[in-house]
C-alpha cells in the first residue's frame, strides 16, 4: 500500500448529515437523513488517516476494504470505488444506511478515540447512491459451473449469498413467500429510513447477476426442502429470517386497536397503507398510541405511527434509558420528532371498551434487578406500583421469533429449543448440502449480520459444489 | 402473474374463477387457502381453495363481491392476470373415516366446505350436507354437492327453497329426526358458525368450523388473524384455518373482523365513484 500522508489538519468532528427538520419530517415518509453532497463526501472522507494497520474492516461483519474505497473515493474515482465496496457487499445503498456502523467499523475508527469517527457508512451511501443515478454495472460472471442453489428467502441473508454464488457460476433461484423481494428491508425497515425504491434496485441489481427470483412461493407449504433437493437443486441455502411476532400474553391483547409491530408496519411498509385509499391496505392509528418495547422495530413504530396522525406516541420500555437496544441514531430521531418515553413499566392488561376496541392500559413500575443471561440487569416488578394510560392504538414491539415452517416440513433438520436451526460456523445443518444463515440461525439481529452470514454459506456452499 | 382461465357468475355477486397457477395446484388439499393479490395496489386476501385440476394446473375460488378486493377480482375477465397467488397456505382438513359427517355451509361458506365433502365421501364417511342461504338465487353448488355427498338439504332463510329458517334450525331438525352425526363442520358466516356450535354442543358432537379472520400475510408474520381457542391465542393462518368449534371465542372474533368497517366502506366507495365516472 502506498503511504499517504494525513493532511496537516484533521477534522475532530464529522460533517454532520443533512436531515429533514422534526417539525417537517414527522408529517411525511420521506428520508430523514438525506444524503452527503459530493462537496460533504469528500470533506468528510478527507478525515480517512488511511491507516496502514486499518482497524475499521475488523469491525465489518463482510469485511469490506474501507480505506481501499474511501481511498479510490478521494481519488475521484467513483466508480472504481463502488466495486471496491461491491467485492464485499452486494446491497451497499441499504448497508449505508441501516448498517449501525457506531457499533461496527466506526467503533474502530481511530479519530474515534479523539473525536468523531469517519463516518463510513455514509460514504458508502453516497457512493452506492452514485451508482444508482449513473447507472448500475453487473460484474461478469464467472463459468457455468453446471450446479444449481436453491435459496430460501430473499431477505439480506438470502440476497446475499444469492449474489455470491451466481458470481461463482452457480445457477440460483431464490424462492420468496410474499409477493416482493427484501424480506425486513421491504416489510419491517419504513420508507422514512430505508427507501423503498433502494431495496427494488438492490434487488435488481441481485437479478441482473442472473439470480431468478420466484415471489409467491412458501417453501414448507408451495414447495418443501426434500422436494426442492430432489428436483435438481444440488444445495439450498435457508435464509427464512425472524419472522413471527411475539405477544406479551396478558389480558386484552386481542382487542381492537392492538396490533403486532409486524402487522401495523407490514400494512405500513409492504402494503402502503400510508398511502390509503390510493393503496387498498387500510391501517388505523388513533390519537393516543402506545409502542412496547425498545429496540429498532419499536423506534420505527412509533415514528411511523406519528407520521399516519397520531396526536402523542409513547415508547413504554420495561428498562431504563442505558438499556435502549435501538440505535442511538433512531432513538434521537424519534426523541427530536417529539415521541415520549415511559421507561421502567410494562403492560399488565389491555382495557377495552363496549365495541371491543382498547380504551386503556394498566401498567406496573419495574426496577432493575441482578443481570440476567444477556447480561442486562432484569426488570422486577415493584409491588403496588400499578398505574392506567390511555390509549386507542397499541403496538406490540417486543422481539420476533423464527418461523417455524421449514422446521416442521424437513426431516432431520436439527433446531435449538428456540426453533432456530442448527448450523456449524459456516452455516452448514444437519442435512447434507443444506445450509443456513441470518435470523433463522442467529434468533433476530442485524441486516449486515444476516448478511454475513450469508457471505460465509455461499463460499461453504461453493465448496461443497466445487468437491461434488 | 396468473391468468384468469374460465369464470362464471354463480349468483348475484358471487364468482367463481378458474386460475392457472400450477405449483399451488399441485399441492392443494381440502381446507386450505390462498392469498392472493389482484393488482400491485392491492390487498393480500385469503380464498379458500374450492377445487383443483393438477393436469390443467389451475385451481378455482369462489368468492362474494362484498369489498374492493373482491369488487376488483370480480371485475376481472378471462385472460385478465392476478398479480400474487401464494399457497396452499393453512393446515389441510382432518379427512379420515368419521363414520356420518355433517357438512354444512353457510352463503359463500358452501364453496369452502364443497372440498372437505368430497374428502370426507372418498375417505369412506356418510357424507349429509346441508346447505344454507339468504334466499333461493343466492344458493350455490347444489348440484355439485349432490354428486359427492350421500344426502343434499337445503334451507334459506325467506323459505323460497328448501326448508324457511337458518342452517342451526335445519340441522337441529336432522338431529331430531334421528341422524347421529360423528362430526359436523361448518363453514359460513362467523354467526352461523357461531350458532352451529352452540347447537351441538349439548350433544357433545365433535363439531370443525373454518374461520376467516382478517389476514395480511397468512403465513404467520403478522398475527391479525389471532383468534382465542381454548383460552389460548392462535394464529388461524398457520394453527388454523380449522378449529374445534366448542373453543373457539366467536365474539371476539367478530370483533376483531369489524376493526376496519370504516375504511373498508370508504376504499369500495371510492371504487365505485371511480367506477361510475369512467361510465359518464
Amino acid at each position: 500500500m502506498s503511504e499517504t500522508k494525513p493532511k496537516p489538519k484533521i477534522q475532530k468532528t464529522a460533517v454532520p448529515i443533512p436531515k429533514q427538520k422534526p417539525e417537517i419530517r414527522k408529517h411525511n415518509f420521506g428520508e430523514v437523513a438525506l444524503g452527503y453532497t459530493a462537496e460533504q463526501a469528500h470533506a468528510e472522507a478527507d478525515r480517512c488517516l488511511q491507516c496502514p494497520k486499518p482497524q475499521c474492516i475488523q469491525g465489518c461483519p463482510v469485511e469490506i476494504d474501507i480505506p481501499g474505497f474511501v481511498k479510490l473515493f478521494k481519488a475521484k474515482d467513483y466508480g472504481g470505488a463502488i466495486r471496491k465496496i461491491k467485492e464485499k457487499n452486494c446491497l451497499p445503498a441499504i448497508c449505508g444506511r441501516v448498517c449501525p456502523q457506531e457499533e461496527q467499523c466506526q467503533k474502530f475508527c481511530i479519530l474515534g478515540k479523539a473525536g468523531d469517527p469517519v463516518n463510513i457508512g455514509r460514504l458508502e451511501r453516497f457512493l452506492a447512491d452514485w451508482e444508482t443515478l449513473a447507472g448500475i454495472d453487473a460484474p461478469r460472471k464467472a463459468r457455468h459451473t453446471g450446479k444449481r442453489v436453491a435459496v430460501i428467502g430473499a431477505g439480506p441473508a438470502g440476497l446475499t449469498a444469492a449474489a455470491d454464488l451466481v458470481k461463482l457460476g452457480h445457477e440460483v433461484v431464490i424462492f420468496e413467500a410474499l409477493h416482493l423481494p427484501g424480506g425486513v428491508l421491504i416489510y419491517g425497515i419504513p420508507e422514512f429510513r430505508l427507501p423503498k425504491s433502494i431495496v427494488e434496485a438492490e434487488a435488481d441489481f441481485v437479478k441482473k447477476l442472473g439470480v431468478e427470483i420466484r415471489a409467491d412461493c412458501l417453501i414448507g407449504r408451495t414447495h418443501t426442502i426434500p422436494e426442492l433437493l430432489k428436483s435438481g437443486f444440488d444445495a439450498i441455502f435457508i435464509g427464512t429470517g425472524a419472522g413471527l411476532p411475539q405477544f406479551l400474553g396478558v389480558p386484552g391483547e386481542n382487542l381492537g386497536g392492538i396490533y403486532s409491530a409486524n402487522e401495523f408496519l407490514i400494512r405500513v411498509n409492504l402494503m402502503k397503507s400510508y398511502s390509503f385509499p390510493e393503496y387498498d391496505t387500510p391501517i388505523r392509528v388513533g390519537k393516543h398510541v402506545v409502542v412496547i418495547g425498545g429496540g429498532n422495530v419499536a423506534m420505527d413504530s412509533a415514528r411511523s405511527a406519528l407520521r399516519l396522525g397520531a396526536e402523542e406516541v409513547c415508547i413504554v420500555y420495561r428498562r431504563s434509558r442505558e438499556e435502549l437496544p435501538a440505535r442511538k441514531e433512531e432513538i434521537e430521531n424519534a426523541e427530536e420528532e417529539g415521541i415520549s418515553c415511559k421507561f421502567l413499566a410494562a403492560p399488565i392488561r389491555f382495557i377495552g371498551d363496549e365495541r371491543g376496541w382498547v380504551k386503556a392500559m394498566e401498567c406496573i413500575c419495574m426496577e432493575l434487578g441482578s443481570p440476567d443471561e444477556s447480561g442486562r440487569r432484569k426488570p422486577v416488578p415493584v409491588k403496588g406500583s400499578e398505574f392506567v394510560m390511555d390509549t386507542d392504538t397499541v403496538i406490540v414491539a417486543i422481539g420476533r421469533t423464527p418461523n417455524p415452517i421449514i422446521q416442521s416440513t424437513t426431516k432431520g433438520l436439527t433446531v435449538t429449543k428456540w426453533g432456530t436451526i442448527i448450523t456449524d460456523e459456516n452455516g452448514k445443518t444437519s442435512i447434507e448440502g443444506v445450509y443456513a444463515g441470518g435470523d433463522i440461525v442467529t434468533g433476530e439481529a442485524t441486516v449486515i449480520s444476516a448478511m454475513g452470514a450469508g457471505k460465509k454459506a455461499a463460499q461453504a456452499i461453493h465448496e461443497y459444489l466445487m468437491k461434488k | 402473474m396468473f391468468e384468469i382461465i374460465e369464470k362464471k357468475e354463480l349468483a348475484p355477486k358471487i364468482k367463481s374463477i378458474d386460475i392457472y397457477a400450477p405449483a399451488v395446484s399441485e399441492k392443494a388439499q381440502a381446507g386450505q387457502f390462498v392469498i392472493l393479490r389482484t393488482d400491485k395496489k392491492g390487498e393480500r386476501i385469503p380464498l379458500t381453495l374450492v377445487d383443483w385440476n393438477r393436469q390443467k394446473g389451475t385451481i378455482r375460488l369462489i368468492f362474494l363481491e362484498v369489498g374492493v378486493s373482491t369488487e376488483k377480482l370480480g371485475s376481472l375477465k378471462v385472460s385478465d392476470t392476478i398479480s400474487d397467488v401464494c399457497g396452499p397456505l393453512g393446515n389441510p382438513s382432518e379427512i379420515k373415516k368419521y363414520g356420518t359427517v355433517c357438512i354444512i355451509g353457510g352463503g359463500v361458506g358452501t364453496a369452502s366446505a364443497f372440498p372437505i365433502a368430497r374428502g370426507f365421501k372418498q375417505a369412506g364417511n356418510k357424507v349429509v350436507v346441508l346447505i344454507a342461504a339468504k334466499t333461493a338465487n343466492l344458493l350455490i353448488l347444489e348440484d355439485e354437492m349432490k354428486k359427492v355427498a350421500d344426502e343434499v338439504h337445503v334451507c334459506t332463510d325467506d323459505g323460497t327453497k328448501g326448508v324457511k329458517g337458518f342452517a342451526v334450525n335445519a340441522l337441529k331438525d336432522l338431529i331430531d329426526k334421528g341422524y347421529k352425526f360423528d362430526v359436523v363442520y361448518a363453514i359460513g358466516p362467523t354467526i352461523m358458525m357461531r350458532s352451529i356450535a352452540d347447537a351441538t354442543k349439548p350433544y357433545n358432537i365433535r363439531t370443525i368450523v373454518s374461520l376467516n379472520p382478517i389476514m395480511v400475510d397468512g403465513m404467520g408474520m403478522c398475527g391479525a388473524c389471532r383468534v382465542t381457542v381454548g383460552g389460548k391465542t392462535r394464529f388461524a393462518c398457520v394453527d388454523g384455518p380449522e378449529f374445534d368449534a366448542h373453543q373457539v371465542d366467536f365474539g371476539e372474533l367478530m370483533k376483531r373482523q369489524m376493526a376496519f368497517l370504516t375504511e373498508e366502506k370508504l376504499s369500495l366507495q371510492r371504487l365505485q365513484e371511480k367506477r361510475c365516472s369512467c361510465i359518464e
